[in-house]
C-alpha cells in the first residue's frame, strides 16, 4: 500500500521523466566525440581490410601462382581467375579480377593465400565515376601492390606475432 | 480611400509579422538539429557557412542549413501520385498552414503589439488550433496512401482527445484572468513573477503544455508521423514544397502553442523581476518584447528536449494519459480554482 502511494506520487510529479530530462541536459554540455570527417580521421588498425592489391617479392616476381584459393573461397564470388604457364614454364594467373562492387570484404582472400599475394590495403576512400572503374584488373592490382608494398609489408610483420 | 488604407496597413502588418515568423521556423529548425545533436553527443549541422569572412562567428558554424535545406526543397520536384486527390492533395499544405499563420493574429507580442485586439482572443486561438487537423486529414486521405491514412486518423484521434484537456485549461486561464482577451490575460498577471498564472494553475499549466506538445504531433506524441512504424504518416507521399509547408506549419504550431503558454501562464510580456526592489529598476530598460521572446524561446527549448529524450508513446497509452489523467486532472483543478477564486486568494485573486 505504501509502496503503491510511492509510486502514485511518483507518477503524478512525472519524476521519472525529469530523471531522463536531467540525464540528456547533462549530456547537452558533455564533451563532443564527433570525428569532422575529411578533416580529422580515426586511427587505422593495421589489420584493416580495404581496396585489394596483389605483391611481388622483393626480387620483382609477383607472388601469385594461380592456385585459385581465393577464388573458391570468395563468398561472393568476387574474383575471377584464368591460369596458363609462362614462356619459363611457372604458372601464372593471365587473368585477375576483383569486382569490387560484388566484395564484401570479408579478407578472406587474403586469408586463404599461400604466398600472402592478395592482401587488403588500408585504402577505403575511392570511388568510380564509370561502370567499370570498380572492377579490378590484375595491372591496378599488381600497379597497387608495387605503391603500398612499404606499407603492406609493415602491417604484415606487426602482425606475424598474432599468426 | 480609407478602406484601402486600413487594408495595406494591416497586410503591412501581417508581413511584419509572418516574415520573421518564418525566419524563426527556419532557424528553430537549426536549433534542433544542434540541440537534439549536442545532448547525443554529437556537433550537429556545421558545415554550411553564413560568415565565414567574420572570424568571430567561425564558430557558429552551420548557420546557413536551414536556407541551404529551403533551397534544396524549392528546386526538389513536387511528386503527385497518379491514384490520389489531386485537388485535396495540393490544399492539403496550405490548410494545414493557415490556420497556425492566422493564430498569430490576436498574439500580443508586448504591451499593445497586436494585430487584432478581439474579446474572443481565447476562442479563436482554441478554433485555430483546432482547423489545422483538417489539414492533416485531408492530406492523408488525398494521398491514397494507408500509410498516410493509417497517419491521419491517428493524428485526428490524438487531437480530439487533447483538444479536451487543452480546452478545459484554457477554461481555468479564463476563470483565473476573468477574460478571452490575451492582452486582458497577461495584464491581469501584473505584480511580480508569483502574480503569473503558472502558480494557482500549476496542473493546468503542465497539461497545456503536454497537450501542446500531442497537438503539434511532436515527439513523443509523433504517432502521426511514426517513422519506425508508417514510414512518415500523413506526408509519406508528400515531396518538394509542399512537404516544406508541412514541416514548416509544424514549427509554427511549435511557437505558437510556446507563445500562447507565455502569455497565459508566464505573464507574456512582463518582467520576471517586476515587484522586486532595486533589480525591478534596473530591468526596467528591456523592452517587453525581449521577456516575450526569451519566455518563448524557454518553451521551445523544452520542446527540443522532450524530444530528445523520450521515446515515443505507444498509440494507447497517449489515449489513456489523454483521457483517463489529463481530463480528470484539469476538471478537479477547475473546481479547486472556482473554490480558490472564491475565496479571493491573494495575490492572484484578491
Amino acid at each position: 500500500m505504501k509502496n503503491a502511494i510511492a509510486n502514485y506520487i511518483k507518477t503524478l510529479f512525472l519524476w521519472e521523466l525529469i530523471k531522463g530530462l536531467r540525464l540528456t541536459g547533462r549530456y547537452l554540455f558533455d564533451r563532443k566525440i564527433t570525428v569532422q570527417y575529411p578533416d580529422e580521421k580515426t586511427p587505422q588498425s593495421h589489420r584493416f581490410r580495404g581496396r585489394h592489391a596483389l605483391r611481388r617479392y622483393p626480387n620483382g616476381e609477383e607472388r601469385c601462382i594461380a592456385c585459385k584459393l581465393c577464388e573458391a573461397v570468395c563468398p561472393a564470388l568476387a574474383i575471377t581467375i584464368e591460369a596458363a604457364p609462362r614462356e619459363d614454364g611457372t604458372r601464372r594467373t593471365t587473368r585477375y579480377d576483383i569486382d569490387l562492387t560484388k566484395c564484401i570484404f570479408c579478407g578472406f582472400c587474403e586469408e586463404s593465400c599461400p604466398v600472402d599475394s592478395i592482401v587488403e590495403t588500408r585504402i577505403f576512400e575511392y570511388h568510380g565515376e564509370q561502370r567499370g572503374d570498380l572492377l579490378m584488373t590484375k595491372a591496378k592490382l599488381l600497379a597497387a601492390g608495387d605503391e603500398l608494398e612499404q606499407q603492406l609489408a609493415g602491417d604484415r610483420a606487426l602482425d606475424a606475432s598474432y599468426r | 480611400m480609407e478602406a484601402l488604407l486600413y487594408l495595406i496597413t494591416t497586410v503591412i502588418y501581417i508581413l511584419i509579422i509572418v516574415i520573421p515568423l518564418m525566419l524563426c521556423v527556419a532557424y528553430l529548425t537549426y536549433a534542433e538539429r544542434k540541440i537534439i545533436g549536442y545532448m547525443q553527443v554529437r556537433i550537429g549541422p556545421n558545415r554550411v557557412n553564413l560568415w565565414s569572412a567574420l572570424p568571430v562567428l567561425g564558430n557558429l558554424r552551420g548557420l546557413g542549413q536551414p536556407i541551404a535545406d529551403a533551397v534544396k526543397l524549392m528546386f526538389k520536384e513536387i511528386v503527385i501520385p497518379s491514384n490520389s486527390n489531386r485537388f485535396l492533395f495540393v490544399i492539403a499544405p496550405m490548410l494545414v498552414m493557415a490556420p497556425a499563420l492566422a493564430a498569430w493574429a490576436v498574439v500580443p507580442f508586448a504591451e499593445g503589439w497586436v494585430l487584432s485586439n478581439i474579446n474572443a482572443a481565447l476562442l479563436y486561438i482554441l478554433a485555430m488550433t483546432s482547423i489545422g487537423v483538417y489539414g492533416v486529414i485531408i492530406a492523408g486521405w488525398a494521398s491514397n496512401s494507408k500509410y498516410a491514412f493509417l497517419g491521419s486518423l491517428r493524428s485526428a484521434a490524438q487531437i480530439v482527445s487533447y483538444e479536451i484537456a487543452m480546452g478545459f485549461a484554457l477554461v481555468g486561464v479564463l476563470m483565473a484572468a476573468g477574460s478571452l482577451n490575451l492582452s486582458d490575460i497577461v495584464a491581469a498577471q501584473k505584480g511580480s513573477f508569483l502574480h503569473w498564472f503558472w502558480l494557482p494553475l500549476l496542473p493546468l499549466f503542465i497539461v497545456y503544455f503536454i497537450s501542446g506538445v500531442a497537438e503539434t504531433n511532436r515527439a513523443p506524441f509523433d504517432v502521426a508521423e511514426g517513422e519506425s512504424e508508417i514510414v512518415a504518416g500523413f506526408h509519406v507521399e508528400y515531396s518538394g514544397m509542399l512537404f516544406a509547408v508541412f514541416f514548416l506549419a509544424e514549427y509554427a504550431n511549435m511557437i505558437l502553442i510556446s507563445a500562447l503558454a507565455t502569455i497565459m501562464f508566464l505573464g507574456g510580456w512582463l518582467s520576471p523581476f517586476q515587484g522586486i526592489p532595486y533589480i525591478e529598476d534596473l530591468f526596467s530598460w528591456v523592452p517587453g518584447f525581449f521577456w516575450f521572446v526569451a519566455k518563448v524561446s524557454v518553451f521551445l527549448f523544452f520542446f527540443l528536449w522532450i524530444r530528445a529524450t523520450f521515446p515515443r508513446y505507444r498509440y494507447d497509452q497517449i489515449m489513456r494519459l489523454g483521457w483517463k489523467v489529463f481530463i480528470p486532472i484539469t476538471l478537479v483543478w477547475i473546481v479547486v480554482l472556482g473554490l480558490l477564486i472564491l475565496m479571493k486568494l491573494p495575490p492572484w485573486f484578491a
